[in-house]
């Protein structure tokens, strides 16, 4: 498999006025599950069809798995796995029938496809009910077997377009995991789309952050909270001088320290400094700590500050 | 081939074949009044394939194939299921034409199970200790194919119309609309013609010009639809 199995260079789709993906350029890695993370209208909908090969790009080019978006979408769309914006389950036609349908168009054998429904429908509890007609199950059960089509020609990339949204948290964190615990198991790719902070934090290892169709930033979600702003240590406490500031100052993770009445403020240069050596040195000086309080950049603080700040 | 047959097994689970109750009432219906109720009141005219006979025969397969195909094009992508159907590799030929086979067999189908019932309760309500086929034969043949060709005509204009419809309700509006102006237009042909003309010609001669006029719009609207059913419109 290619690496990186996705690659768009100056990738750009319009409708009409209305430019809903804008001169994107990105690199997803094999074997990784990738968040493309934005709010509603972003263009990551726009973006799933037009690396499927759904729509045509007006401008730019895309390969997926090494095929090129423009010339080669049926192989695409061979070899990966999609669960849309919604289920698109037949409710009419029982869980079984619907997976029988896709083993089908993947022409997989008939013992191929018994064997592969028992394989994806038993871990997520859903094997007893598979004869039932799926337009009489819930919304996260549904889900959970749309994402189980998804994955069940075992596609080397999956793309997932906000598969938890709309669900309860307590149906989103069941459906999310077991959506980690197949994709870790099937060890494939996943492109997924999503609004949710929450799931782009837990499931992915690389996130592109989208808005009005232009990429703000990607990387890893620690990178991006680095990104930003360093970790701060708040220590409260007494007996604070300015010659602890001064020593504090010197030490290398140190990048500033903030003398308040009741407390100091550290900022350090990295999330991975630990608040031990600082707190001994303190102590050692003469100074009383009450309380010790870390804050790294929230991941919807990022969020929200790329929102804020980056007008396309 | 395969994909065409894929998607022939899956219109078949997902409507009438599904094996519900519920989904059998309308064909059992369908196939109650063309075997049992009509023959039953015309009795053994019913097998004289009179004018007004042929036109119930071909009228309910049209308008049956008229609700499936509506709800197989914009009753899927109203529910989402055809997006997801289009992201996979199944081409939009196999598509296409799976969904108009399906519905027009259907149509079909259910019409000659009917003739057939139909021809069991003439000769058993005639009492006349013989079985009578349906008359002239030619007439009969001509009938099949101009029932088919019927369905198929539906069918085709089902697709587009629902191509270009918002919601599945919308589709079926306007196919009863479409259907209604297509009957004006046969009656003002008609009329057109010259009364002479019109008498001059046998009553098969009429249903091979029926024949010939559905074949030749079936063959535009098929060449419309290879066309333009494609992902990107479909999306």
């Amino acid at each position: 498999m290619p690496d990186p199995i996705i690659r768009a260079e100056h990738l750009s789709r319009s409708f009409g006025a209305i430019k809903a993906v804008d001169d994107l350029t990105l690199e997803v890695p094999a074997g990784v599950v990738f968040g493309f993370l934005g709010p509603n209208g972003a263009g990551k909908t726009t973006t799933i069809h037009l690396l499927l090969g759904l729509i045509q790009p007006t401008e730019g080019q895309a390969w997926v798995m090494g095929f090129d978006i423009r010339k080669r979408a049926e192989e695409i769309r061979t070899h990966s796995g999609a669960l849309l914006e919604f289920a698109g389950l037949y409710e009419r036609m029982s869980a079984e029938d619907n997976l029988d349908l896709y083993g089908r168009i993947y022409k997989m054998p008939t013992a191929a496809r018994r064997t592969r429904t028992r394989e994806l429908l038993e871990p997520l509890d859903l094997w007893e009910r598979r004869k039932d007609r799926v337009g009489t199950w819930s919304r996260g059960m549904k889900q959970k077997l749309a994402v189980a089509r998804a994955l069940f020609h075992r596609p080397p990339l999956v793309f997932l377009d906000e598969p938890t949204a709309g669900f309860d948290p307590v149906a989103a964190a069941a459906v999310r995991k077991d959506l980690a615990s197949l994709v870790a198991h099937e060890g494939v790719t996943v492109f997924l789309n999503t609004h949710n902070l929450t799931e782009a934090e837990q499931l992915c290892a690389q996130v592109g952050v989208i808005r009005a169709g232009k990429l703000l930033a990607m990387g890893s979600p620690d990178a991006l909270r680095m990104r930003d702003k360093s970790p701060r240590v708040k220590i409260t406490g007494r007996g604070f001088d300015e010659r602890m500031v001064a020593l504090l100052r010197q030490r290398p993770e140190v990048a500033r320290v903030d003398h308040l009445p009741d407390r100091l403020e550290i900022e350090l240069l990295d999330e991975k400094s630990r608040n031990g050596p600082l707190v001994s040195l303190i102590v050692q000086n003469g100074g009383e700590v009450e309380e010790i309080s870390r804050e790294g950049t929230s991941f919807e603080e990022l969020f929200l500050t790329l929102m804020r700040e980056e007008k396309p | 081939m395969n994909d065409f047959w894929t998607i022939v097994w899956k219109e078949t689970k997902d409507s009438t074949f599904s094996g519900r109750r519920s989904e059998l009432i309308v064909p059992l219906v369908v196939v109650a009044i063309m075997g049992i109720v009509i023959p039953w009141q015309i009795g053994h005219l019913w097998l004289a394939l009179s004018p007004a006979m042929i036109t119930i025969v071909c009228y309910i397969p049209f308008h049956l194939t008229t609700s499936y195909i509506c709800d197989a094009v914009a009753g899927e992508r109203e529910r989402h299921t055809l997006e997801t159907l289009l992201a996979s590799r199944v081409s939009d030929r196999a598509i296409l034409w799976g969904k108009i086979t399906v519905s027009v067999a259907y149509a079909w189908g259910l019409a000659l199970i009917g003739l057939l019932l139909g021809l069991v309760v003439s000769n058993r309500l005639s009492g006349q200790g013989h079985w009578e086929f349906y008359h002239p034969i030619g007439i009969f043949l001509e009938t099949l194919v101009l029932t088919l060709l019927g369905s198929l005509l539906s069918a085709n204009a089902g697709v587009l119309i629902s191509l270009r419809a918002a919601t599945l309700r919308q589709a079926q509006q306007t196919m009863a609309v479409g259907t209604l102006i297509l009957l004006i237009a046969i009656v003002l042909i008609l009329k057109s013609v010259p009364s002479g003309e019109i008498e001059r010609l046998t009553e098969s001669q009429l249903i091979l010009f029926f024949i010939g006029g559905f074949t030749l719009t079936n063959l535009i609207l098929m060449g419309i639809l290879s066309a333009s059913f494609q992902r990107s419109r479909l999306i």
